[in-house]
């Protein structure tokens, strides 16, 4: 009966999951949830240690708030076999189209055109969309955001303007946005008005 | 038993009571509600080990945003101590472990029922609302698919009207508690039963507003800095209105108060709604005497 005892085999997509899973779950929703009530503001979301190209941010994002209830689209840029058994093993989300995903994750080149992705009912606007934009840094500078969770005005370095204010033109309908670089995290509600400058 | 004052989470439940799978769900549902506020997010709300009624939707959402560095406060139409309050402390301090504490301005996370501190919130600070009946046109409408249809083509008719009604028939709107407000310029949202003198605190608060209902499975959200305006008419204007005397105890003329009955002669004082804000203003009181 005493079989000896063998060190599991560590395959990367078994690593690089939350050491502890329910603190860091609830340190990273923190983060995530201030991001996405404070739109401007960027915070810091550590936890997870997924596979290339997937940052930390994103990684821990989706280990947050995927299972298997929530189907998952990779765009092209984020396609890959390791991040496929990353996240199944994870998470367990189903893969399906950029039409019908619940979570979205790639670069903005890749996710481009957003506008195919779900943007809810008006009897129920919260099926909607939510998309993590991988980018390359993330600053508190750009275009200018006004709308709830923004005490006069917020700066915040998006990718393109257009795509998000024809988002908000949708309200109370729309996708919406995580942007993530490294381990930081900031947040982009389809209630955010957008402005050029 | 004294696990209630355990410092360390017990380790027979998860983290703050509910599974990994629950807490997600709950999270999903808490960041669409805070993209749309006002809007009703609908989620599978979990049988708790207390009563519908004594904030299962508001322990769900705060175990939902806890984290082991929490200070929790709980207050029961702004009391800490009543029975309400007590439990559910207690329930996170054995389940998460967190640290607790009466005082407003010491906690990051409170728990409420009925009431908004009078000590101003801050942008450190979460207040999870517990929520009885979410949807403010329920009784004028008792069908969900028509409520829902309402709040879709943003037709708050029929709110108007019975709000004209009161109007026409008492000379003036009579909501005193949960008066309806209007989310975002959107959504008609219930502020939870909180007297109508707490609504001006609901605008533009630097604080995370999550409101939670446990029996009727929905979550809404206010984002810090949401403008929300209370229902009324150009010649008919909100007022937030409260007794009009001072606190008994404490002599503030600013805060909300209770009216409390004293005998059975008649007699009756009113003090602060606010227990702790009610303490610190005695306690400050009395050291400028001494």
């Amino acid at each position: 009966m005493n079989a000896p005892v063998l060190p599991a085999p560590v395959t990367p997509s078994l690593a690089g999951g939350f050491a502890h899973p329910a603190h860091d779950a609830a340190r990273a929703f923190r983060a995530a949830m201030q991001a996405l009530a404070r739109p401007g503001r960027i915070q810091q979301i550590t936890g997870a240690m997924p596979p290339a190209p997937l940052s930390v941010a994103a990684g821990t994002l989706a280990l947050v708030l995927m299972d298997q209830t929530t189907p998952v689209w990779l765009a092209p840029s984020h396609d890959s076999a390791a991040l496929r058994a990353w996240l199944t093993f994870h998470t367990a989300a189903p893969f399906t189209t950029a039409e019908a995903a619940h979570f979205v994750i790639g670069s903005w080149e890749a996710l481009t055109p957003v506008s195919r992705f779900a943007t809810g009912t008006p009897d129920y606007p919260d099926r909607a969309a939510t998309l993590i934009v991988e980018m390359p840094t993330l600053a508190a500078s750009g275009t200018r955001l006004t709308g709830p969770g923004i005490q006069d005005s917020a700066r915040l370095s998006l990718p393109e303007n257009a795509a998000f204010q024809a988002n908000h033109a949708l309200y109370p309908l729309g996708f919406d946005t995580f942007l993530t670089a490294g381990d930081q995290i900031a947040g982009l509600p389809r209630s955010t008005r957008l402005e050029d400058i | 038993m004294t696990t209630a004052s355990m410092p360390v989470e017990a380790e027979s439940y998860n983290f703050a009571y509910l599974d990994e799978q629950t807490k997600r769900m709950l999270r999903r549902a808490i960041l669409k509600a805070l993209a749309v506020p006002g809007y009703q997010v609908p989620f599978a709300s979990r049988e708790m080990p207390m009563p519908y009624g004594w904030g299962t939707g508001g322990v769900q959402v705060s175990a939902a945003c806890l984290v082991p560095e929490d200070r929790l406060k709980v207050i029961d139409q702004g009391a800490d101590d009543t029975t309400n309050a007590v439990s559910i402390r207690k329930f996170f301090q054995r389940t998460a472990g967190v640290a607790v504490t009466e005082a407003t301005t010491e906690a990051s996370l409170i728990q409420t029922r009925h009431r908004i501190p009078e000590t101003p919130l801050t942008e450190d600070q979460i207040l999870v609302y517990q929520v009885p009946i979410p949807e403010p046109l329920r009784f004028l409408e008792p069908r969900e698919t028509e409520t829902r249809r309402m709040h879709a083509l943003e037709e708050y008719g029929l709110m108007h009207v019975k709000l004209y009604e009161d109007i026409a028939r008492h000379g003036e709107i009579t909501n005193s508690y949960a008066w309806p407000v209007m989310a975002h310029d959107r959504y008609v949202m219930t502020p939870s039963p909180i007297p109508k003198f707490d609504n001006p605190k609901l605008s533009d608060s630097p604080a995370v507003q999550l409101f939670g209902a446990g029996r009727e499975a929905r979550i809404h959200a206010l984002p810090p800095y949401t403008k929300v305006v209370s229902l009324d008419f150009e010649d008919h204007p909100f007022v937030a209105s409260k007794a009009d005397h001072e606190c008994e105890i404490c002599g503030s003329r600013e805060s909300y108060l209770d009216e409390v009955i004293t005998d059975d002669q008649g007699g009756r004082m009113f003090v602060c709604s606010d227990t702790d804000f009610c303490g610190s203003r005695s306690a400050a009181l009395e050291t400028e005497r001494s």
